[in-house]
């Protein structure tokens, strides 16, 4: 098995994740400024769930069309109408209407396409209801996020804690830049996407930074390694776990995407999968080239790794001097425990 | 090398284990012939109604009030003769779901805030008029047989009538008798209760009896409740409505609005009997408190009520008016969502803004009147945040995708982690596999014993944690690998040692999930507390299969050749993940 994908199956890969921290500041935060850029030109395309109106879903007839269908409601009383095709149904989408209009408009649409009443489904909902839905959820994120810090701080600690939510965060307000860049509307299942992002984002920074804390564990004040080398040691270490794990989570939620577009059209499925797609590629991004980078950049502030820093630099130096003609970079000649390390001794 | 760890020395008994518990579970949906988790409203076909609270900004209702409310609509939507509705307190809302389609009559009785209002009581009967038979065969029981010879002069004589058998039918049944006094107790008030009261569950003796002397009486007219019964200052036609009435059907007018103006008909709470009412004389706003309490001389449970200074004033007037006048004209009868829910006799004018209602009450029974007294129906103004009515069709096909999805997912995730770790992998669908198991017998459990629904966004969670279950075997794997490549081990002490590794980060991983399933299912609402719930539920599975399964199988693996040796196919060939000779030369000695 030549190539990359051979070397990736045996985890020899050696990305400088960490090394190259500016670049991929520089691209994430290009990324932010444009997605909030979008947020602040374009908004997000808030779903009736949040904007207050009633649905009205039916099973499509032959012959009907989206034009004749609008009609038919508009008849029945409401003014906003907007038809849509969702798999085998039509999605009807009005302003909030009272019970008994709801009632005349599924009595209408009965009669005309010849679908059983109680076969119309509906939905009503208030123009406060979003808001508090959303509300809810902003509390659930910020309590979320003190937990996460807490939780974290105590696991690992507080630098890692800090560098996973704002790894976190990135993702969000990423995602939201996607969601406002492209117009997708942005409903309830939108908001479990989003959420799930969080979970997931933090999954893969933890698994990470668990590799991270043990090889930077092993490093002593006589090491021959930054933090920062070890630090990008561990995430070559673990890439593949972390795009293993990464797809695999993704595989079930493309699944859902697919099912959820091609046999239910628009709806709960899509909406979810959709979100979590796009914030699972931006959370794997995110835990490989933010948090990881986040995490060295604190930590190489810390006058033990400073201390380390500077003198595994002034050897290199000599080093360098000494055997201009060793190819061999001298990262390669700390602790041999480390897993890294063996695979640099192979080269 | 690693220190012998329990599933180490015995994995073969954490294995048995697991088998137990599937077992257990396999058991208890087999004895329950439960097969088929039950579905929630979006799935299933019916209507979800979500109420939210209106209050002055900023303000949260108090949980009481809220638990008041959703028993008061239960008893409203249950009373319409729909038995399978579930009310339920989601934070500060209250979520009806009705299964179904076309309960629109049920929607709209659920969130009116109906008030409580005091009317003189003008007629009353049993709920419905027994059958019309030979007048011997009426239905009274102990007492009114007694009282139906005296019945014929009228009015003044039924009032003894029906207060014979409330006295005598305590034997009977558990006839509650209310009377309404001033607040100092006087012991031989309370035991000469005379009336029957509204909320008299097993009352209906009593009520029958006030329409059984009139069937002996005036044998031709044995259906007409009002036989017998002063009917003068009533309306014609609410004559007519209350004889037609039937109070003992399940829709007995509970949630309406009533006219404090104008005089009505209605039925008691519990449909044993029916009234005709006057026009209000106290409104419920004009109650200032109502308190459940004890009776100091004679230890009975009471309910005191007091009254704002108008209501005082409106209360003596009309104690006073018809304290004298014969049952049951005597009756007040408080009225309270469309229904009686008591009706005391007046043994006295009652001045002073302060009563109470004594009678054979339960500390339960005279709480509850209390409350209803003092909240009126709901506690709280709902308004109707969302009304979601999924037609059954819709629901299967929501249902459908879900699980094609889901079973996509899992085929996707059980290839690739094939193709990946081959021998591995296959350890990795055994997991999954017993993982969707123990969550499909979670959650058929859960949905038959814990009242629990499955829904949309629980199955969504279920399929998105697909993803974090194989993670967690992808954590694993790798550590095993990273030992084999080290080089330093037999697969057997590989398997150990990276398991105490992974062990650490899949439980910190788990736990982060953790933490975010339980914030965000008690602190979200509607879809999102339900992926949550499937969230948690997964993420513990998953603890229990890496533990219970994964691990204890990976352990009997390491014995078979297969993996031992490192078969090209086993996932761990050690060329191909490129250890160093050395490591090599370490697992060939081994």
């Amino acid at each position: 098995m030549p190539g990359v994908i051979s070397r990736l199956y045996r985890g020899d890969i050696d990305i400088d994740f960490v090394g190259k921290r500016k670049t991929w500041y520089g691209l994430s935060a290009f990324l932010l400024a444009v997605s909030i850029l979008g947020l602040a030109l374009h908004g997000l395309n808030l779903g009736v769930e949040f904007r207050g109106g009633s649905v009205f879903d039916f099973a499509r007839t032959p012959g009907s069309s989206i034009e004749q269908v609008r009609e038919t409601v508009a008849e029945a009383g409401p003014h906003q109408v907007i038809v849509q095709q969702a798999g085998p149904n039509w999605r009807v989408t009005t302003e909030s209407l009272k019970a008994e209009e709801v009632t005349k408009v599924q009595q209408t649409v009965a009669q005309k396409y010849g679908v059983p009443e109680s076969q119309v489904s509906s939905q009503v909902i208030g123009a406060t209801w979003g808001g508090e839905v959303s509300q809810k959820a902003w509390i659930g994120l910020v309590v979320f996020m003190i937990a996460i810090m807490l939780y974290l701080s105590v696991a690992f600690e507080w630098r890692m804690a800090l560098a996973a939510i704002v790894a976190l965060m990135h993702d969000l307000v990423i995602t939201a830049g996607v969601y406002a860049w492209s117009g997708f509307e942005v409903t309830p299942a939108t908001m479990l996407g989003f959420l799930t992002i969080l979970g997931y984002s933090l999954y893969d920074a933890v698994v990470v930074f668990d590799m991270i804390k043990e090889v930077t564990g092993k490093l002593g004040t006589s090491a021959k390694m930054t933090y920062t080398q070890a630090a990008n040691n561990a995430l070559s270490h673990t890439l593949i776990r972390s795009l293993n794990t990464s797809l695999v989570a993704i595989l079930p939620v493309a699944a859902i995407l697919f099912i959820g577009t091609t046999l239910l059209g628009a709806g709960t499925l899509k909406d979810l999968s959709l979100a979590l797609f796009v914030g699972m590629v931006v959370g794997t991004y995110s835990s490989l080239c933010v948090a990881t980078p986040i995490l060295v950049t604190l930590k190489e502030r810390e006058p033990k790794w400073q201390a380390l820093a500077k003198r595994v630099h002034a050897k290199e130096v000599s080093t360098a001097k000494a055997s201009r003609t060793v190819k061999e970079p001298v990262s390669a000649g700390s602790q041999g425990t480390t897993p890294a390390d063996d695979k640099r001794k192979k080269r | 090398m690693a220190p012998p760890t329990s599933s180490q020395s015995k994995p073969g008994r954490t294995l048995l284990l697991l088998l137990v518990l599937i077992i257990v579970m396999g058991a208890t949906v087999a004895l329950q012939k439960a097969f088929v988790p039950k579905f929630g409203l979006d799935l299933a076909g019916g209507t979800t109604v979500t109420l939210s609270p209106v209050l002055a900004n900023g303000k949260t209702p108090s949980q009481e009030s809220l638990d008041r409310a959703v028993t008061i609509i239960r008893q409203r939507v249950n009373g319409t003769g729909i038995s399978d509705a579930q009310v339920a307190k989601s934070n500060d809302n209250i979520v009806i779901q009705i299964p179904g389609a076309g309960r629109d009559e049920a929607l709209k009785l659920v969130s009116t805030t109906a008030e409580l209002r005091m009317r003189q009581v003008l007629a009353v009967a049993a709920a419905k008029a027994p059958p019309v038979q030979p007048s011997t065969a009426a239905p009274a029981p102990s007492g009114s047989a007694a009282a139906s010879p005296a019945a014929s002069p009228g009015v003044a004589s039924t009032a003894k009538a029906s207060a014979a058998p409330s006295g005598n039918a305590t034997p009977a049944g558990r006839a509650l008798s209310k009377a309404l006094t001033a607040p100092t107790p006087e012991p031989s008030e309370t035991k000469r209760a005379r009336t029957s009261g509204g909320r008299a569950a097993k009352a209906s003796p009593s009520a029958s009896a006030s329409a059984a002397p009139s069937s002996s009486a005036a044998p031709e007219d044995a259906s007409d409740p009002l036989a017998g019964q002063d009917t003068s200052g009533i309306d014609q036609a609410l004559l007519t409505e209350f004889r037609n009435i039937d109070c003992s059907a399940k829709n007995r007018g509970q949630g309406a609005l009533d006219d404090p103006n104008k005089q009505i008909v209605a039925c008691s709470d519990d449909g044993s009997a029916r009234y005709i009412l006057d026009k209000a004389a106290v409104q419920g706003t004009e109650i200032s408190g109502a308190q459940a309490g004890t009776d100091p001389t004679t230890g009975e449970w009471i309910v005191q009520v007091n009254f704002k200074s108008k209501g005082a004033t409106q209360f003596a007037d009309i104690t006073r008016r018809i304290t004298s006048l014969p049952a049951p004209r005597n009756q007040l009868a408080n009225v309270l969502d469309g229904v009686v829910i008591v009706a005391p006799t007046i043994e006295e004018a009652i001045p002073g803004g302060s009563a109470r209602i004594s009678g054979s009450f339960t500390q339960v029974t005279a709480t509850d009147l209390a409350d209803q007294l003092k909240y009126g129906a709901l506690p709280l103004k709902f308004k109707q945040s969302s009304v979601v009515s999924v037609s059954s069709t819709l629901g299967q096909d929501q249902l459908r995708g879900g699980l094609i999805s889901g079973a996509f997912g899992l085929i996707i995730v059980m290839l690739y982690l094939l193709l990946y770790y081959r021998g591995l992998g296959l350890i990795g669908m055994a997991s999954l596999c017993v993982a969707a198991i123990v969550t499909f017998l979670t959650v058929d459990v859960l949905s038959h014993n814990a009242g629990f629904r499955l829904s949309l966004p629980h199955i969504i969670g279920l399929v998105v944690s697909i993803g974090i279950t194989a993670d967690s075997f992808i954590v694993y794997f790798e550590r095993i690998r990273d030992e084999i490549k080290e080089g330093r081990r037999t697969l057997r002490s590989a398997v150990e040692v990276a398991w105490r590794r992974a062990r650490r980060t899949i439980l910190v991983a788990d736990a982060v999930m953790f933490i975010a399933a339980v914030v965000l299912y008690f602190l979200a609402v509607g879809d999102v507390a339900g992926f949550a719930f499937a969230m948690g539920l997964t993420t513990l599975i998953d603890v229990v299969v890496v533990f219970l399964f994964t691990k204890p199988l990976m352990s009997l693996a390491a014995r078979m050749r297969f993996f031992a040796k490192g078969h090209k196919l086993s996932g761990l060939d050690a060329e191909r993940m490129g250890r160093t000779g050395r490591a090599e030369q370490t697992l060939q000695e081994a």
